[in-house]
This record gives C-alpha cells, sequence and structure tokens, in this order.
C-alpha cells in the first residue's frame, strides 16, 4: 500500500508541477490544489498506513493510527482552502484588470 | 586587569549619546565640545603605557566574544599600536577641536557627522588594537565604511557620492581580499590570534599558501593605504569636509594599510616576493604621487597626492626594512631594521606636518571660500600665522631642516643607500634605482612643497577672484595646526626622545627579533658629516628650486599625456563595462515570467534533494512492511491517476475542475481507508465549498485556451515535473523504511486523561495544539478579509474614472 501510494503521490506532483509551469493562471490554481492533495497523502502515508484503528478513544479498538499527521494534515487542509480561494478571487481580479489570464503577458514592466 | 578593551568602546558610547546632546543643546553649545572628550580620554589613558612599552613589554587582555568559534576580543598593545593609538587619538582630539571651528552648527547636521568620525575613531582603535585577525578585518572594514560616510557628507554633490563611491569599491574589494589572505594565514597556523600566529612562522613560510596569503594581504593594505594603482581614490575623497580630511585620508585610516604591513612583516618578511612587492609598489607610489602632486590646481588634491606619495615612501622604507630578517639578528640585519626605525619616525613626521596643512589649507577654504591656487596669493599679510604654519609644514615636508621631516627623509635616503651597499635578493643589478627614484621623487616633493606656499601666500592678492575677504581664522582654527606644527620643530631638535619611547618599541613589535637587544643601536642626529645624504638633499633644494622657478616653462609636459592612459579612466571604463555586464546577466534571468522563476526553484530542489538522495545513499526500498492493498483500494488509486490526467488533457474549462474535484473526493476516501474520520469529514466540507468557489468564478474566467507554446517550452515542463515528481517519490519510499526513532504520537493517546477528549485528533487541534490552531484561525480570516476585498471593493482610482 505505502509503494502504491507513494507512487501515487509522485504522480500528483508531476501532474501539478506540470500545470504550475503552464500559462495559464486557471491551470496554476488547479495545479496548486493537485500539489497539496499530494502533500497531504505524503504526510499521512509518512506516518504509516492502517497501523491500528482510528484514533478515537473508547471505540473497540486499542491500538491506534498515528495521529499526529492528522492533526497536522487538518490544519494544512483548511490553510490550503483559504489559500486557494485567495488565489482564485486575486485571479479573477487580475483577469477583470488585465484582461488577461496569460503568465506570459503578466510580465513586470521593464525597469520597475 | 586592563582597561584597554574599553578604550576601544569609549568613541562607540559616545556616538550613542551624540545625536541625543545634538537635539538637546545643539543650537546652543557646538556638539564638537561633547565629542572632544573622547579622544582626549583616551589619549591620556594610551599615555600611561608608554614608560612599559619604551622598556619593550607588551600589555594582553582578553574579552570573550564567540568563544565557542575561538573568536574572542583579545586586544594587545605594544610599541606599533600604541604610535598608532596615540596618533588616532591625539590628532583625533586636535581635529575634533578645529572642527568645532571649522562645522557651522547653524548649517551642517553636526551629529551625522560626528557619529560617522567617532564610529571612524572606535574602529581604528580596534583595528590596530585588535589581536584576533577576525576582530581586526570587522574594525578594518568599519573604517572603510565610516571614511565612505564621511566622504558623502554633503551627500548633495555629486563629486561626494562619486569619491565615496570609489574609495568604498576600492577599500572594501581589498578588504575581501585581506579577509581570505587571513583565513589562509589562520589554516596555516590553526589560529586566530596575530601573536600565536607570529610565533608559528616557521609552519607559514613553509607552506604552499604563503605566496597566496601574502599576495591578498597586500592587495588590503595597498587599498587602504593608496599605494600604486589604487591610489585613485584617494584624490578624490578630498570631497570630505577637511577636518576628515586631515584625519582619515592623512593621519590615520589611510596608514591601516602601513600598519598591517608593519605588523606582518616578521611573518612574510625576509622573502624575495615580499621585499620586491612592498619596496617597489612603495617607490612606484612614491614618484608616482610625488610627480601629480606638482600639477595639481586645487590645494586639497596636491594634498592628497604628496599624502599618496609620502605613504609611498613609508611603504618603501618597510619593504627595505624587511630584508633585515633575511640576515637574522646582526650588524648585517641591523643596517636593514633602520629601515623600519625610519618608516616609523615617518609616519610620526607625516602625521604632524600633513595634519597642520591639511588644517591650513582648510583654514584658506574657509576664510578666502576657493582652494584653487590659480585664484590664491598675497595671503601672507592678511593670514601671517597661517603662512608660518605653512611654511613649517611644507618645508618639513620638503625635507628641510630645522623640521623633523629633515631628519626621516635623510633617514629614508640612508636607507635606500643601504640597498646598493649590502644588496640582497638579486639587488646588485637594479638596486641602484632605488637612491635615484626617491632622489628625483624628493625633487618633486620640494617643487610641490614651494608650491603650496609661494603660490599661495606670496604674489600678487586678487581679492576680486575670491568669494570672501580674506583674513586670518579665529584661534580656536588655528590652535591645532599650531600645535601640530610645534611638534614638527620639537621633534627636530629631540628626535632621541621619540626613538627611545615610541620607535625602539615599535622596532621591536615589527621585527621581534630586535627584542632581546631592545632595539638597534642608533643615534639620530641633524648632523652627520658631509655624507652622502647631505650631498643629496643639497641637490633637492638646487634642482628643485631650479625646476620650480622654471615651473611654468616645463609644466606643460603635463597636459601631453593622454587622458585615455589615465588610472581613473580605466576605472571609470572598468565600472560602467562591469554594471551593463551585470545588467546584462540579470537580465538573462530575471525575465519577469513567474514560469521561469518556478523553474529555477524546482530545477534547484531537484537537483539538492537528488544529491543529498545520492551522497548519503539514503535511498532505500523494501516493500515487505507495506499494509496490503485490496481491489477496493486499488480501484480508487487508479481513479486518482485518471481524475489527474483528466486535469492535464482537458479542454475545458468546467472538465478541468470537476476533475479536480474528484481528485478532492478521492482523497477524502483515501482518508476514511487510513482510519482519518476526521479529516475525510473536513476534506469533503472543504473539497465542495471549494469546489463552489472554482464554479463561481468560472463564469467570470477565460476558458481554457489549448496551451501555444513551443515544443522545447513544453519538454522542459515535462522534464522537470517528472524530476520533482520521482525525487518525491523516491523519497516517500526511503522514509518508509527509515525510522529514526519512535514515534511520539503515543503521548497523545491519553487525551482522555490529559485534556478530556476522546477524540485524539480533535484533542491534539484544540488543547495541545491550540495556539497554532488559533493562529490559523487567523490566517483564514485574514485570506476571508481578502477574498471580500477582492470582490467587493474597487480599486479607488478607477472608481473616479
Amino acid at each position: 500500500m505505502e509503494t502504491s501510494m507513494s507512487i501515487l503521490i509522485g504522480v500528483l506532483f508531476t501532474i501539478g508541477t506540470y500545470l504550475i509551469l503552464t500559462k495559464s493562471l486557471l491551470r496554476i490554481i488547479l495545479g496548486t490544489s493537485i500539489i497539496s492533495h499530494g502533500v497531504n497523502l505524503l504526510i499521512l502515508t509518512m506516518g504509516g498506513l492502517k497501523k491500528g484503528g482510528p484514533p478515537l478513544l473508547g471505540e473497540s479498538s486499542t491500538t491506534f493510527t498515528d495521529s499526529l499527521p492528522q492533526a497536522l494534515i487538518l490544519t494544512a487542509i483548511v490553510i490550503n482552502f483559504a489559500v486557494t480561494a485567495l488565489f482564485l478571487v486575486l485571479s479573477y481580479r487580475t483577469y477583470k484588470t488585465l484582461g488577461t489570464d496569460d503568465m506570459d503577458q503578466l510580465r513586470g514592466i521593464e525597469d520597475e | 586587569m586592563s582597561w584597554l578593551y574599553l578604550m576601544i568602546f569609549i568613541p562607540f558610547i559616545f556616538a550613542i549619546f551624540v545625536p541625543f546632546i545634538y537635539k538637546l543643546f545643539g543650537t546652543r553649545i557646538h556638539t564638537g565640545w561633547f565629542v572632544f572628550f573622547a579622544p582626549l580620554a583616551v589619549f591620556l589613558y594610551l599615555l600611561k603605557y608608554i614608560p612599559m612599552i619604551s622598556k619593550g613589554e607588551s600589555v594582553h587582555s582578553k574579552l570573550a566574544w564567540m568563544p565557542s568559534l575561538g573568536i574572542n576580543f583579545t586586544t594587545n598593545i605594544d610599541g606599533l599600536a600604541l604610535i598608532f593609538g596615540l596618533l588616532i587619538t591625539g590628532v583625533g582630539a586636535l581635529v575634533v577641536l578645529y572642527s568645532i571651528y571649522y562645522m557651522s552648527k547653524e548649517r551642517e547636521a553636526l551629529h551625522n557627522f560626528y557619529v560617522y568620525m567617532l564610529l571612524f575613531m572606535g574602529a581604528m582603535l580596534g583595528l590596530v588594537l585588535s589581536d584576533n585577525i577576525l576582530v581586526l578585518y570587522v574594525f578594518w572594514e568599519l573604517t572603510s565604511i565610516s571614511s565612505f560616510l564621511l566622504i558623502a557628507y554633503w551627500y548633495q554633490r555629486k563629486g561626494s557620492r562619486n569619491g565615496a563611491q570609489k574609495s568604498m569599491l576600492i577599500t572594501i574589494f581589498g578588504g575581501l581580499a585581506m579577509l581570505a589572505g587571513l583565513i589562509m594565514l589562520s589554516m596555516m597556523t590553526d589560529t586566530y590570534s596575530i601573536r600565536e600566529i607570529l610565533s608559528k612562522v616557521d609552519l607559514i613560510t613553509s607552506h604552499s599558501l604563503f605566496i597566496p596569503a601574502m599576495i591578498l594581504i597586500l592587495l588590503g593594505a595597498f587599498t587602504k593605504s593608496a599605494q600604486f594603482p589604487f591610489s585613485i581614490w584617494l584624490p578624490d575623497a578630498m570631497e570630505a569636509p577637511t577636518p576628515i580630511s586631515a584625519y582619515l585620508h592623512s593621519a590615520t585610516m589611510v596608514k591601516a594599510g602601513i600598519y598591517l604591513v608593519a605588523r606582518f612583516t616578521s611573518v612574510f618578511g625576509g622573502s624575495a616576493e615580499w621585499f620586491w612587492i612592498v619596496s617597489s609598489i612603495g617607490l612606484i607610489t612614491l614618484i608616482y604621487g610625488s610627480i601629480n602632486a606638482v600639477n595639481q590646481k586645487d590645494l586639497k588634491g596636491l594634498l592628497a597626492y604628496s599624502t599618496i606619495s609620502q605613504l609611498g615612501l613609508i611603504m618603501s622604507l618597510l619593504g627595505v626594512g624587511s630584508a633585515s630578517i633575511y640576515f637574522g639578528y646582526g650588524d648585517e640585519s641591523s643596517v636593514y631594521a633602520f629601515a623600519v626605525l625610519a618608516a616609523m619616525f615617518h609616519l610620526i613626521n607625516h602625521s604632524t606636518f600633513k595634519g597642520s596643512l591639511f588644517m591650513v589649507v582648510g583654514i584658506i577654504d574657509h576664510e578666502t571660500g576657493t582652494r584653487d591656487i590659480r585664484r590664491l596669493g598675497g595671503l601672507i599679510s592678511l593670514m601671517p600665522i597661517s603662512f608660518t604654519i605653512t611654511v613649517i609644514g611644507s618645508f618639513s615636508m620638503a625635507g628641510l631642516p630645522p623640521f623633523n621631516g629633515f631628519l626621516s627623509k635623510e633617514m629614508f635616503f640612508t636607507s635606500m643607500i643601504t640597498v646598493i651597499e649590502s644588496p640582497v635578493f638579486g639587488m646588485e643589478s637594479i638596486g641602484l634605482l632605488f637612491p635615484i627614484i626617491a632622489w628625483v621623487a624628493s625633487i618633486f616633493t620640494f617643487i610641490y612643497c614651494m608650491i603650496l606656499v609661494f603660490k599661495t601666500f606670496l604674489g600678487k592678492h586678487r581679492p576680486e577672484k575670491l568669494d570672501k575677504v580674506a583674513h586670518e581664522a579665529p584661534i580656536g582654527m588655528l590652535i591645532p595646526p599650531m600645535i601640530l606644527a610645534f611638534l614638527v620643530i620639537v621633534i627636530f631638535f629631540f628626535p632621541n626622545v621619540v626613538s627611545e619611547y615610541f620607535l625602539q618599541p615599535a622596532l621591536i613589535a615589527v621585527l621581534p627579533g630586535f627584542a632581546a637587544a631592545g632595539g638597534i643601536d642608533v643615534e639620530i642626529s641633524a648632523w652627520h658629516g658631509w655624507n652622502t645624504e647631505l650631498f643629496m638633499t643639497i641637490g633637492v633644494i638646487v634642482l628643485g628650486a631650479f625646476m620650480y622657478y622654471y615651473l611654468r616653462k616645463w609644466s606643460r609636459i603635463y597636459s601631453y599625456y593622454p587622458q585615455v592612459l589615465t588610472l581613473n579612466n580605466f576605472y571609470n571604463q572598468l565600472l560602467a563595462g562591469m554594471e551593463k555586464l551585470s545588467s546584462k546577466l540579470t537580465k538573462q534571468y530575471m525575465t519577469g515570467f513567474v514560469r521561469d522563476y518556478l523553474v529555477y526553484i524546482f530545477t534547484f530542489m531537484i537537483a539538492l534533494l537528488g544529491c543529498s538522495l545520492w551522497l548519503s545513499k539514503g535511498f532505500s526500498f523494501n516493500a515487505t512492511n507495506d499494509a496490503p492493498i485490496n481491489l477496493f483500494e486499488g480501484g480508487a488509486i487508479v481513479a486518482m491517476l485518471i481524475a489527474a490526467l483528466t486535469v492535464v488533457f482537458s479542454k475545458s474549462r468546467i472538465t478541468a475542475i470537476i476533475a479536480v474535484g474528484a481528485l478532492g473526493y478521492l482523497v477524502s476516501l483515501f482518508f476514511v481507508i487510513f482510519r482519518a474520520p476526521d479529516l475525510a469529514l473536513t476534506q469533503l466540507v472543504v473539497e465542495t465549498v471549494t469546489a463552489a468557489l472554482f464554479l463561481l468564478c468560472f463564469y467570470h474566467l477565460p476558458e481554457l485556451r489549448k496551451e501555444k507554446s513551443k515544443v522545447p517550452f513544453k519538454v522542459v515542463n515535462l522534464l522537470i515535473s517528472l524530476g520533482v515528481g520521482v525525487i518525491v517519490t523516491l523519497i516517500a519510499l526511503s522514509v518508509n523504511n527509515h525510522r529514526l526513532f519512535e514515534s511520539i504520537s503515543y503521548f497523545y493517546e491519553d487525551s482522555y486523561t490529559l485534556a478530556g477528549a476522546k477524540n485524539i485528533v480533535n484533542a491534539i487541534l484544540v488543547d495541545f495544539r491550540g495556539l497554532d490552531t488559533m493562529l490559523e484561525i487567523l490566517v483564514l480570516s485574514i485570506a476571508g478579509l481578502g477574498v471580500y476585498t477582492l470582490i467587493k471593493l474597487q480599486l479607488a482610482g478607477r472608481e473616479k474614472k
């Protein structure tokens, strides 16, 4: 499971990076989103998979999966949501103001 | 317990208070009166070392600074450091006194002026008293920086800014070279202490880094002491206020290079390379400076070139003196050691006569409004005291009796003649050049000294050419140069007192071989019979007077020198070329295109992680401990792969957005599989909201276009993204097989008793790491504010339209 997850994470990173390197703003946002999924899965996988029950006390299981990565990921998901939302609105505003979503044309002006 | 290191701090401590004093009393009392006490106090304190050091002892004190790195604030005072210390504080006190009358308290930003000056004073004291080479380097650069600030003190003037930049670039370049040289020295000897380095000379001379270290340290010394060809910054540094020129650019800072050469003479001296480089550069600088000084129209420019020339003189003496180490201790070597003694003597003398000359030139500038030789003349009746001081200073510089310059100039000739009499390092063939260059340079020195006196004070007074009505300066302004001029004469009559208390201890510091004998046996006297030196001096006077008389006839020669070949032109070309090159180079990679920057970041990441994985042999793969995988999970993985690929290949926006949404839901599915219920819930909520947000913006965002980019562009992107993916996978696989330590998560399994929560993850978030979560909420609200603002608010300017 860990091996196949590692490969999946690698693929997610590859696709995410590829999208970030393109010129279109929307693709870049989607790319960051995919990379953050990859990161979350990576952290979870690093903690070890299916080593015990869910980290809830008072349930049937006596051993638990690593709870710390889960807590970290929970924070990451929320922060990532905030970043994606801001990013999305920022690019919307950029497009509205400048009339393009092509990063190649969004270069800074000369000698700024 | 020695308070020596405290002395270094006194100027810095004063500097802290200067702005406050200026603010409180600045309009009523000149800030200089407060500053005056700093150099005075240190000067008086240093005086108490004279008896001890004249016996050949040295005082050492230590203050731990970064003991773990072996960097200690160690101070060491010996004969060499004492001379410099007294010059720095003595001339410093006089210059401060002078500046009180020179710098108007109404018009000038005095707090800046004195802060920079105190900064310099402290740095210079630290430089000469420090025993640790790294501390020495820090102070060295600090003097460069304070010099930069002081040259640019009137920053409204273009000349000031350019001069400051030039001095900064040249001296910092030399400083960095010196740092490399010092580090090499510490590598060879395994210590940062100068005293210990000096005691391990054998290790250094046999080392392969001997020559590189020597050249690098000399670069530092030559740039600082304005030796040819680095001398070009000094004339431009004359843009600084005259008290600063008198202090930094003639009496103290430019002698830091001399100090460095003297300090390391016992390390590098005795080798032919050191002898040749130091003495020949010194002689070239000597003649270059004196020839150029004759052609100057600005009095300060003349003094600047004469300073360059005199520094070259001292440098060449140190170079010749270093040969004494080659001979070891004995009669033969003491002949050469005499040159070191002469160097130290001229160092002191130069500070006295040049300091007074600079101050007088400042007075002339202050009282007549110009320093242009062509506009001045006939000031003798208006400014008799200034005239007297100028005569004393100039005649001393020209090497005439009864002034101290005569003595050291004679000693200089003696040393240069020594080179022919007992030749070393292949001097037999061209050794004769040394006294000849010295003699020719002295003739020019004589000429410019006469220009300084006679063109300024004799001739016809032309008030219409002056900006102000010329009159004698206030007495406060005259006192400092008078004291220096007084010293010029006193030293002439009592040279052996100076020799006993200052020169011999300094000689021992430079050449420790003579410590046992307590220096060399020498009696400095004004009259020593009809010898070669005296005939040389008479020749200088006769020929110099002759050439001065016919100056107008032959000085046109200067105008035939092509402008293209000047060092300044070379410097300007180099600077312009470097600016052009660097801007071209920067434009190459700073494209303004975000993708390019990301390419750099990702490439660097791949290289860094890949190399460390490779070099540390960190990669390992072992699937035996893997959790089992079932068909359902396998299906989810495949589904994710498909969803991810769909994003890349989809032609329409909506497909891409939905595919990313599907990815998010699949991730929450994985959270369920991996026993993370909280994550799954959160992910579901967040993904839904994100998808909604995407769809909201979707309406406004442009249609996804097919990427119209060239094939190489895509290939590079593909390669980089593949690299990133592979690296991440490799690291993930390796991590799975490395457990450096046991998981710390068991601590949280006690969450019910610790935090009263049965959900461990929740307990971590809201209790154990509660502060984190609070800040996370803060981030979320800031992002929310940002989103709201971006949607709702228009740009102010746009609304007006």
